[in-house]
């Protein structure tokens, strides 16, 4: 039993059993030291940008107040930083000067080689090649950043193959190499290491809506992929039995909505995969979400039912994302833009939206479907 | 003692013939692979050889029915299907153990399971140069027959050289139990095969077999013919 039911564990090959054990080691010693603590708070306030503003959207959403916790204003905007930092922090502790990582949309690949450039650690990031065509800019950051990235061109190219290719090269090199995974998936102790590190995001907005507000939201929404920002936002009112926790899946990747129990890198969780267990490919206009699997806590979440799932499509994101930028002047990423979209339609009036990241990435992406180009 | 020679196959209507093939050429154990989707612990060779077994529907059910038909073509050799946990998680762990077991299988490998986890599913357990002796020691107590040395950090497929790490391993697996020990990943050629005997008492080929099986029955037959004769001009 792992910390989220028969969810979660540790499904990889052998040679990765004593890094994972090295790593929860090293993450209950960072966790206990206070030099931890200190180092990633001076980082988050004088390097990320931290704490990032809580937006009231009114012209968004008229009769409702929709809140934007604002991560798409965190340097290299969005949410991924959080974890990035945390997880460099920790690879410097624990010896390692290498860092591969997985992408989709490519800001976890952007994160990654920032903070690599950051503290002087060489970046190998692997990008599907269908993401690094529909997400070229940040393909280009990540290389002026001086990071490595390796397309993947076998499978569906995107998320769910980078993530392979990153574990089977952390796997060949993982003595010197530390695996900065992206979300909260992969084998423990990722999950929970990763929602710590973002759970930065719930407890910043928990505030933040209290001292605005006077009360808590009625609801907490946000988009799930592999799921870190809204486990991040999700800590923030895990405790507050009244706050509804409504995650959004893309309609084609919906891990959660439509899965089943399978094991899918490194962790058992809820997975596109037919009846033998072989994983099926996700569909997503936007690289973030379009990924078939999800982290176990998620999973855990749905079936105790403290937190519900649903799936806005490639259309209902396009013309949230097309909102927002005309009724409050934020391009947001497709990513969030999900979240947005169901926020709208939500049976709630006081609602608190992860606003995850930022939108500039998407834009060939997104004018291209809503017929602008 | 005359030195096991373990080959890979993935499954697929032809590997009945392609086992019994090899089997000719001098295998004495087959491994026979259930395709997974996204198979972490595999190179190139093996994850392209999935790939195309799951586009011929190679789906549990039909590699158990390979199994069966290899094992009435191979009433002597040891069989072991080797897979990955969503394989087992999809069919059911006890159920896929029995179904193999009645198609003929006599152990089992999975490849994303580490030593303590499930000790009741009986299967060849994996060791690496990585393991800590703890480990080493757990994997001896709780493998089925043998111990899968994995001889590098990495993914299976051919090399250039025997890797380093491999006496270090054996040194080490030798003091901690007295299973029987077979050196895999990167052994593809009877220089390897050779070398790697000279420590351990078997080797597994995988990726270069599959290639060799990629050309037919005959060439797979000479391939493993090569091997075995590494592996008995070394005893003589």
């Amino acid at each position: 039993m792992s910390a989220f039911g028969d969810y979660g564990g540790r499904y990889v090959p052998e040679t990765l059993i004593p890094a994972l054990d090295e790593l929860e080691r090293g993450w209950r010693e960072a966790q206990a030291d206070d030099a931890f603590h200190r180092e990633l708070h001076e980082l988050a306030t004088t390097y990320a940008g931290r704490p990032t503003p809580l937006t009231l959207a009114e012209r968004f959403a008229p009769g409702k107040r929709i809140y934007l916790k604002r991560e798409d204003l965190l340097h290299t905007g969005a949410h991924k930083l959080n974890n990035a930092l945390g997880q460099a922090v920790l690879a410097r502790r624990l010896g390692k000067h290498r860092i591969v990582a997985e992408t989709g949309a490519g800001q976890h690949g952007v994160a990654s080689a920032t903070v690599c450039a950051r503290f002087g650690l060489e970046c190998v990031v692997y990008m599907g090649e269908e993401d690094m065509r529909r997400q070229k800019p940040n393909v280009e950051r990540m290389r002026l950043l001086g990071a490595e990235v390796r397309g993947v061109d076998f499978g569906t190219k995107t998320l769910k193959e980078a993530t392979s290719e990153a574990i089977r090269d952390w796997i060949t090199n993982v003595e010197t190499t530390h695996y900065l995974i992206g979300s909260c998936v992969g084998p423990a102790p990722y999950p929970e290491l990763v929602a710590e590190l973002q759970s930065v995001i719930g407890r910043e907005a928990r505030e933040q809506f209290l001292a605005v507000e006077g009360r808590l939201p009625e609801a907490v929404i946000a988009c799930v992929g592999g799921g870190s920002n809204a486990i991040g936002i999700f800590h923030g009112f895990l405790e507050d039995a009244e706050v509804r926790l409504v995650g959004v899946e893309a309609a084609g990747a919906a891990s959660l909505g439509s899965g089943r129990t399978a094991v899918l890198h490194g962790a058992r969780s809820s997975v596109l995969a037919d009846e033998d267990g072989q994983i099926a490919d996700a569909h997503s206009i936007s690289a973030g979400l379009d990924y078939p699997g999800v982290g176990p806590e998620h999973a855990f979440l749905r079936d105790t039912g403290r937190a519900e799932y649903r799936t806005a499509t490639d259309d209902d994101a396009l013309a949230a994302f097309r909102d927002l930028a005309r009724s409050e002047g934020i391009i947001p990423a497709l990513e969030p833009a999900h979240a947005l979209a169901r926020a709208r339609d939500l049976d709630a009036e006081l609602i608190l939206v992860g606003l995850s990241g930022r939108g500039d990435k998407d834009l060939a992406e997104a004018l291209a479907a809503l017929g602008f180009a | 003692m005359s030195k096991t020679l373990v080959v890979y196959l993935m499954a697929e209507p032809e590997t009945p013939e392609l086992a019994q093939a090899a089997v000719e050429g001098g295998a004495d154990v087959v491994e026979i692979g259930i395709p997974f989707s996204d198979p972490l612990a595999d190179g190139p060779v093996i994850r392209r050889a999935a790939e195309r077994a799951l586009a011929r529907g190679m789906r549990t059910r039909a590699c158990l029915d390979v199994l069966a038909h290899t094992r009435a073509l191979l009433p002597q050799t040891p069989l072991i299907p080797m897979t990955y946990a969503s394989i087992f998680e999809a069919y059911g762990w006890e159920r896929l153990d029995t179904d193999a077991r009645a198609a003929g299988a006599t152990s089992l490998i999975v490849a994303d399971l580490p030593a303590g986890e499930r000790p009741e599913l009986r299967r060849v357990q994996l060791v690496a140069p990585t393991s800590t002796d703890e480990r080493i020691r757990l994997a001896g107590e709780q493998t089925d027959g043998w111990l899968y040395l994995v001889t590098v950090a990495g993914t299976t497929g051919a090399r250039g050289d025997l890797s380093p790490a491999l006496p270090g391993l054996v040194e080490r697996a030798r003091r901690l139990t007295t299973m029987p020990l077979y050196a895999g990943f990167g052994i593809s050629t009877p220089e390897h095969a050779r070398a790697a005997t000279e420590l351990a008492d078997g080797i597994v080929v995988g990726s270069r077999v599959l290639l060799a099986a990629e050309e037919g029955t005959t060439a797979l037959r000479d391939y493993v013919r090569s091997l075995r004769g590494a592996l008995d001009a070394r005893a003589a």
